[in-house]
């Protein structure tokens, strides 16, 4: 159902999703960014509407606000493990399309490939999602190759629309937060964009003779193997387990799992000196496969949802893009 | 809904030491586990490793440990009359009835005999359920060699080939890697010949290419993976292989199907 609310109104609605939501959604963060006086946009706590970076995409993506960069699974006392508990209340998240698509990623790892992960699941179960339209692409984004740009499958869409703000409610639990209010109904349709500046073809007949393909060295070439590629990706999930003791109480400590990247040392390590994938070629092309082509095998669809957010954070100006429709020209 | 990530505490049953570095711990358990699957064995504040599981009783599970870690230090250093913290088992592991009525050959390259331990058990206890089955077991030199009593008692009811890369002089036994014996394996019928083949990836590299040369089919050989298992869940992501996680799909792959996961 649609509305049209003026900014007071849904100031007030805020105000009341607030008392029982904990709500996320894309910040900018002034003068936080990797270098001296840039900025940031990332995932925080928000407390009006105001603070909303509505205008431009985010360097990082939602799933910090479902898997925490660095989540405790549990504490250890002695003989005893504490599973920290879960916030009482609800999440509300705001996200654009791309990583609406995203979302449905993280569900197939952590709920259906295995068994359900406790952790995610608890604040899954309590998450609804606020769709932001996209009215113009942003820079680097092929959401439209990747069939990302559009969705219906939001809680919430939201538009800040001069002293207005529009709104589309899907979901029964938030419906109560609109149907009492003295507005008009209207038609509300998402703004989704329908070019992108990038434009990504997906190579079709990819196997496992693609990895021979001397793309994957020549791109690898210039990798530093940092990592930042995996770490803004809304679809990367992996993780490292870890323990720590705390220091003034070395019989007390926890486990936790942190986010891993597959560009990374480290990443193959076993027990006894051996690893696999030792240049930064193979990781590439481990990434990528995953991206596009394994992912899709074992799940049906594939991994990357055209976000672009790996292309404008890399430190060497790798395009995954242009990797992707070169490949596609070579595999033909 | 359960958390999968919480340990259960096994008391150690018992200490088999092999060589300086590798003991077996045998372990209270009593669910269903079978060869080839793994536990993710932890001490609180160190960390968890994967580590497969080398023998099944009635009540006990062993773990053959080798020191070679930050947890596994550890374990060593402490496991008296202790406990370990353990979750699983995970993995398919291998099923007995692939190679029941079969002459079965099992070849194993140091601690890669863990896993396909309960495999060359129970085709010991059990002779008359193969029509024959072999064991060629590698170690770097007769001090690596493990499950010493166990050889003793496999040595009476099936063939055994225990051969060491390296010995110094005056050493009785066989000597050279385990390819070495492949060509002459007797072998009397190649399509009810399975060989299940666990050691480090050189070794499986040079064993299967032997294996091939005598004619088998690939969908007659079977391998276990070793790889990065942080989590054994389907989630951590770092021992998947192209569309395979190691820890859920295998870590035991039919060749014919492995031999396409690259890493």
């Amino acid at each position: 159902m649609g509305y049209q609310l003026s900014r007071k109104t849904a100031d007030e609605v805020f105000g009341k999703l607030k008392e029982r939501y904990d709500i996320f959604a894309p910040k900018l963060f002034q003068g936080e960014g990797c270098f001296s006086d840039t900025d940031i946009i990332r995932y925080g706590k928000i407390d009006s509407l105001d603070e909303i970076e509505y205008e431009r995409r985010s360097d990082y993506s939602f799933k910090e606000a479902l898997i925490a960069i660095n989540e405790t699974l549990f504490y250890f006392t002695e003989d005893e493990t504490t599973v920290p508990s879960c916030t009482d209340k609800k999440l509300l998240i705001f996200l654009r399309s791309c990583d609406l698509h995203a979302l449905k990623r993280l569900d197939a790892i952590y709920l259906e490939n295995g068994p359900e992960d406790f952790y995610y699941k608890r604040l899954r179960e309590k998450a609804s999602f606020v769709l932001m339209g996209c009215s113009q692409t942003c820079d680097t984004g092929f959401c439209v190759s990747m069939g990302a740009n559009q969705t219906d499958q939001y809680d919430l869409y939201l538009k800040l629309d001069g002293d207005f703000v529009l709104v589309d409610c899907k979901s029964e639990e938030l419906a109560g937060y609109f149907q009492h209010l003295e507005t008009e109904d209207c038609a509300v349709t998402a703004d989704y964009v329908t070019e992108n500046k990038e434009n990504v073809t997906l190579p079709k007949n990819l196997s496992v003779d693609s990895f021979q393909n001397p793309i994957w060295e020549s791109y690898g070439s210039r990798c530093i193997g940092c990592g930042r590629c995996n770490f803004v990706c809304p679809t990367c999930t992996c993780f490292t387990m870890q323990d720590i003791h705390y220091r003034d109480n070395s019989n007390v400590g926890e486990r936790r799992r942190v986010w891993a990247s597959c560009q990374v040392d480290g990443y193959t390590d076993i027990a006894g000196g051996n690893s696999f994938r030792k240049t930064q070629g193979e990781r590439m092309r481990f990434k990528v496969m995953h991206k596009i082509y394994d992912f899709e095998k074992r799940f049906g669809y594939p991994m990357c949802i055209g976000c672009g957010r790996c292309d404008a954070v890399c430190p060497e100006y790798i395009s995954y893009a242009n990797l992707i429709s070169q490949l596609a020209k070579e595999e033909a | 809904m359960k958390n999968e990530y919480i340990p259960f505490p096994s008391q150690v049953k018992e200490i088999i030491p092999h060589t300086d570095i590798e003991y077996t711990f045998r372990m209270s358990f009593t669910k269903d586990v079978k060869p080839g699957q793994f536990f993710e064995v932890s001490i609180p504040k160190y960390g968890e490793a994967p580590i497969s599981v080398s023998g099944i009783g009635e009540d006990t599970v062993d773990l053959t440990i080798r020191k070679v870690g930050k947890v596994t230090n550890k374990i060593f250093e402490n496991y008296e009359g202790n406990t370990l913290l353990m979750r699983g088992p995970y993995g398919n592991g291998f099923d007995i009835e692939n190679y029941k009525g079969k002459e079965v050959v099992v070849i194993a390259g140091g601690t890669g005999l863990s896993p396909v331990k309960g495999i060359v058990d129970y085709f010991s206890d059990h002779p008359d359920e193969a029509v024959s089955t072999t064991l060629i077991a590698g170690f770097k030199s007769p001090s690596d060699i493990l499950f010493k009593k166990d050889f003793e008692k496999w040595e009476k009811t099936i063939q055994v080939i225990k051969t060491v890369d390296s010995a110094p002089e005056g050493y009785e036994g066989l000597t050279g890697m385990v390819t070495k014996y492949i060509p002459d394996l007797p072998i009397v019928d190649m399509e009810n010949t399975v060989f299940i083949t666990v050691g480090p990836p050189i070794m499986i590299k040079f064993t299967i290419m032997e294996i091939l040369k005598r004619g088998i089919a690939e969908e007659n050989i079977w391998i276990s993976h070793e790889r990065k298992m942080c989590c054994g869940l389907g989630k951590c992501g770092h021992c998947k292989m192209d569309s395979t996680y190691v820890c859920l799909d295998g870590p035991v792959f039919n060749y014919a199907e492995g031999k396409n996961l690259i890493d």
